[in-house]
C-alpha cells in the first residue's frame, strides 16, 4: 500500500509538471505575449515598444528558463531602470529594492501576480475557490442522494415500470447540459414575463416578482434559496444521470446474485433484502463514479458560473483565459490538476477499502 | 397583417417541416419492411426506446439535409424592425413571394430564429459525427497496441491520455481556440497529425489482412493513400490540388479541438476492451496459427469489440454535440454570427429574462438531438445484449 501511494504521488507530480508546462508554453507563445503587452501597456504600442516591454519584464527569455523561474528553481529575471526601481516578478508595491528575493516561484510559495485582477494569485485562487466550494458542496448534497435513490429504485426491480420511467428520466438528464437546463430554468422560474412566476403572482401565491433569481451574484455574499437554487439544480441535474445509471446497473447486478436469492428463499422480506443485503454491495461501484464526478463538476462550474454570473473559480478561469493572465491561469491549472489527481487517488484507495476482494499490488 | 396565434405557428412549423415528415415515413416504412434482414439495425425497431431515439436523430438529420427547403429566411439576414419580435410576428416589408412571418420570432439582431435553428442543425451535424469518427480512429490506432502489448508503450500512452484528461475541458478550449493561438498555426499542425491517423489506420488494416495477396493489398493501399491523401491535403492543409475539398479555418479549429478532447477517452475504452478480449480463446488460436499482431488486433479483437463501440459511438456523438455547444456558449471558434446552437444560446442568454424566444429553441433542439442519440445508444445496447 505504501509503495502504491508513493508511486501514485510520483505520477501525480509528473502529470502536474507536464500539464503546467503545456499551459505555460501555450500562454507564452508570442501572439499571446503581444496581446498581454498591449492590454497591460497601451493598445497602440508599436512592434518595437512591444518587444522592449516584453524584454524589460523578462518575457522574451527562453520558455524553459521562464518556467524554471515560475517554479522557483531558477533566479528570477531583474531589470533595474534608470530611476533605480527594480522590475522583477518578485517585486511588490512597497518593497525596498534590496529586499527583493532572487527566487520566487511556486516552491517559495509565491504563486505570482495576476495582471487582470492586480492581486496576488494565491489570494484570488483561495477566495474564488471558497465561493465555488459552496456551490460544489450544495451540488453534491443535492446530486448524490437524488442519484442514488433514483438508481436504487430503478435497479431493484429491473425491467419494471418504475425502472423504465426512472431510467428514461436519467437519460434525459444526461442529455441536458448545464447551459441548456440553465436557460430552461431561467425561463421557467426566473422570468417575470413568462414561465411560472407571472402565474404564481397572479394567483397571489408569491410576494416577489419572480420565484427564483436568474443571477447568483448576490449569493456570493449571502446564499439564499432564491438565488442559489437554479445554478445548483442546473449542475446537479446534468451530473446525476450518469451516477444514477451506474447505481442502477450495479444494483441490478447485485439483485441477481446468489446470496440475494438465498435470502429471499430464506423468507426475508423484499424490503430487508434491499436494505440489508443488496445496498451495501451495490454502492461500491457508484462510490468511484461519484468521486470521479468531482473534477468533472469543475468543468460544469465554469459554465454555470458564467451563466449565472457567480464570480467563483470557473468565472476566474474564464477571465484569466480571455485576458491571457499567465500566472493566474497557471495557478488555476495547478488547482484543477490537483483536484483531478487527488480524486483519482481517493477513488482508487476507497474502492480497495470498500471491496475486500481487491488488493492493491 | 395580424400576428399568428400559437396554434397557427405550430401548424405552420409542421408544414414547413413537411419534407422531414415524408422522409421519416419513407425511412420507417422501408426499415420495418426489411427488419428481419438488417441485423442489429432491424432489431432496433423492436425496442420502443430505440425507435424514439432513432426518430429524434433522423428528424435532425433530415432537417439538416432539407434545410434549404425548410428555412423561411436567410439565417444571417437582418430585417429592420424585427429585433426581438415575438414568435408569429409578420415580417416587416415582406414581398408577396417572401415568407410572411418570423415563425419563432426575431433575435437581438433581427434575424429569424426558426431559420437559424435549422441552419444550426447543419453545422452541428456536419461536425459532430465526423469529429467523433476521427476521435475513434485516433483512439483505435493507439488503444489497440497499448492494450495488446502492454508494457512501456502502454504506460507512456496512458500517461499522455490521462494528462489530456486532467485538463479542465474549457481551459483546453481557451488555450487551443483563441485567435492568438490560431495565429501561431498550432491547431493546423495538430490537425495535420490527428488527420493522419485514419489513413494510417486503413493502410495497416489492408496490409495486415492482405499481405499474402500483394495485388489486392497494393490496390487497396494505393486507393487509400490516393483518396485519403487528397482529402487530407484538402482538409488539414487547405492545399487540395483540384480545389474541391476545403474546410473553413475556424471550423477546422473547432473540429481539431473536439477530436483532441474526445480521443483520450476513446483510447481508454479501446485499451480496456482489448485487454479483456486478448485473453479469449480465438485470440490464442490466431496466435498459434502464426498471425501477425496487427492482424489479431484489427481483424480478431476489433470486430469482437464492436458492440460496446457502436453504443459508445452514439453516446459520443451526443457528447461532441454538447462540447460544440460549450464552445459556442463561450464564443470560441466559430464566428459570432454563426447560427450554430451554442452561439445562439450564448447570444440569447443576455436578455433571457425578458425575451426567452431567441435562446429557448436552440437549447431545446440541442437537448432533443443529444437525447435522441442517448436513447438510440440505449436501444442498441439493449438489443445487442439480447443475443
Amino acid at each position: 500500500m505504501g509503495s502504491f501511494i508513493f508511486k501514485r504521488f510520483g505520477v501525480m507530480a509528473l502529470t502536474a509538471l507536464c500539464l503546467t508546462f503545456i499551459v505555460f508554453y501555450l500562454t507564452n507563445l508570442y501572439p499571446n505575449l503581444e496581446k498581454l503587452a498591449k492590454t497591460q501597456g497601451n493598445m497602440r504600442m508599436t512592434d518595437e515598444q512591444v518587444t522592449s516591454w516584453l524584454g524589460n519584464r523578462g518575457y522574451s527569455q527562453n520558455t524553459f528558463k521562464k518556467y524554471g523561474e515560475w517554479l522557483g528553481v531558477v533566479p528570477s529575471f531583474k531589470t533595474v531602470t534608470e530611476d533605480g526601481t527594480v522590475i522583477s516578478r518578485c517585486t511588490r508595491a512597497g518593497m525596498a529594492p534590496e529586499d527583493i528575493p532572487s527566487y520566487c516561484g511556486i516552491i517559495q510559495a509565491n504563486w505570482g501576480y495576476s495582471t487582470v485582477f492586480k492581486e496576488e494569485v494565491w489570494s484570488i485562487v483561495t477566495k474564488r475557490l471558497g465561493l465555488t466550494s459552496w456551490l460544489m458542496f450544495a451540488v453534491l448534497c443535492v446530486m448524490v442522494p437524488m442519484a442514488l435513490i433514483v438508481g436504487i429504485l430503478a435497479g431493484m426491480r429491473e425491467g419494471s415500470r418504475t425502472d423504465r420511467t426512472l431510467s428514461t428520466f436519467s437519460i434525459v438528464t444526461t442529455a441536458t447540459p448545464e447551459y441548456v437546463s440553465g436557460v430552461i430554468f431561467i425561463v421557467l422560474f426566473a422570468s417575470s414575463q413568462i414561465g411560472l412566476s407571472p402565474l404564481l403572482s397572479d394567483w397571489g401565491l408569491m410576494s416577489g416578482k419572480t420565484l427564483f433569481k436568474g443571477s447568483a451574484t448576490s449569493a456570493m455574499a449571502d446564499i439564499t434559496f432564491a438565488n442559489f437554487t437554479l445554478p445548483v439544480m442546473a449542475l446537479a441535474l446534468y451530473g446525476m444521470g450518469y451516477i444514477a445509471r451506474m447505481t442502477r446497473a450495479s444494483m441490478a447486478e447485485v439483485m441477481t446474485a446468489q446470496y440475494i436469492r438465498t435470502a429471499r428463499l430464506k423468507g426475508v422480506s423484499f424490503k430487508n433484502v434491499v436494505l440489508k443485503h443488496a445496498l451495501r454491495n451495490a454502492l461500491i461501484a457508484p462510490f468511484t463514479v461519484i468521486i470521479l464526478q468531482i473534477p468533472w463538476l469543475l468543468t460544469g462550474v465554469v459554465i454555470v458560473e458564467t451563466l449565472f454570473n457567480y464570480k467563483g473559480f470557473g468565472w476566474a478561469l474564464v477571465q484569466a483565459a480571455q485576458n491571457n493572465d499567465i500566472e493566474l491561469l497557471l495557478g488555476i491549472s495547478v488547482i484543477a490538476v490537483i483536484v483531478v489527481l487527488v480524486t483519482q487517488l481517493i477513488s482508487d484507495i476507497g474502492y480497495v477499502f470498500l471491496n475486500p476482494r481487491i488488493r492493491v499490488s | 397583417m395580424e400576428p399568428l396565434s400559437s396554434l397557427q405557428i405550430f401548424g405552420l412549423i409542421l408544414y414547413q417541416l413537411l419534407p422531414v415528415w415524408i422522409g421519416l415515413i419513407i425511412i420507417f416504412a422501408a426499415s420495418i419492411a426489411t427488419k428481419t434482414k438488417t441485423g442489429l439495425y432491424g432489431k432496433l425497431f423492436d425496442s420502443p426506446i430505440g425507435m424514439v431515439g432513432f426518430t429524434l436523430v433522423m428528424f435532425w438529420v433530415l432537417t439538416a439535409l432539407f434545410g434549404d427547403m425548410i428555412m423561411t429566411h436567410d439565417p444571417l439576414q437582418q430585417i429592420s424592425g424585427m429585433k426581438n419580435k415575438l414568435p408569429g410576428t409578420p415580417t416587416e416589408g415582406a414581398e408577396t413571394a417572401d415568407f410572411q412571418w418570423y415563425l419563432l420570432g426575431g433575435d437581438n439582431l433581427a434575424r429569424d430564429v426558426f431559420s437559424r435553428v435549422v441552419a444550426g442543425s447543419r453545422i452541428v451535424l456536419k461536425i459532430a459525427p465526423l469529429a467523433t469518427l476521427f476521435a475513434f480512429m485516433v483512439g483505435i490506432t493507439l488503444g489497440l497496441p497499448a492494450g495488446y502489448y502492454g508494457g512501456k508503450r502502454d504506460t507512456f500512452l496512458s500517461f499522455l491520455a490521462n494528462l489530456i484528461l486532467a485538463f479542465p475541458v474549457i481551459l483546453l478550449f481557451y488555450l487551443l481556440v483563441t485567435p492568438e493561438i490560431v495565429e501561431t498555426g498550432l491547431p493546423k499542425y495538430m490537425a495535420a497529425v490527428l488527420f493522419l491517423f485514419p489513413i494510417i489506420f486503413l493502410v495497416v488494416l489492408w496490409q495486415s489482412r492482405f499481405y499474402t495477396q500483394p495485388q489486392k493489398r497494393n490496390l487497396f493501399v494505393a486507393l487509400t493513400v490516393l483518396i485519403g491523401g487528397w482529402i487530407y491535403l484538402g482538409i488539414a492543409w487547405n492545399a487540395d490540388p483540384i480545389g474541391i475539398i476545403s474546410m473553413q479555418a475556424n471550423i477546422l479549429i473547432v473540429f481539431v479541438a473536439v477530436v483532441f478532447v474526445n480521443s483520450p477517452t476513446v483510447f481508454r475504452i479501446i485499451r480496456g476492451l482489448t485487454m479483456d478480449i486478448k485473453t479469449r480463446d480465438y485470440v490464442a488460436a490466431a496466435q498459434t496459427r502464426g498471425e501477425g499482431p496487427w492482424y489479431i488486433m484489427l481483424w480478431e479483437i476489433l470486430p469482437n469489440a464492436r458492440g460496446p463501440l457502436i453504443v459508445d459511438f452514439c453516446l459520443r456523438i451526443g457528447y461532441t454535440t454538447i462540447l460544440l455547444g460549450t464552445l459556442g456558449f463561450f464564443g470560441l471558434g466559430l464566428e459570432s454570427e454563426s447560427p450554430d446552437w451554442g452561439s445562439t444560446i450564448n447570444a440569447g442568454r443576455r436578455l433571457l429574462a425578458i425575451y426567452a424566444h431567441p435562446a429557448l429553441p436552440p437549447a431545446l433542439s440541442l437537448m432533443s438531438l443529444v437525447l435522441g442519440l442517448n436513447l438510440l445508444a440505449d436501444g442498441l445496447r439493449e438489443q445487442s445484449l439480447r443475443d
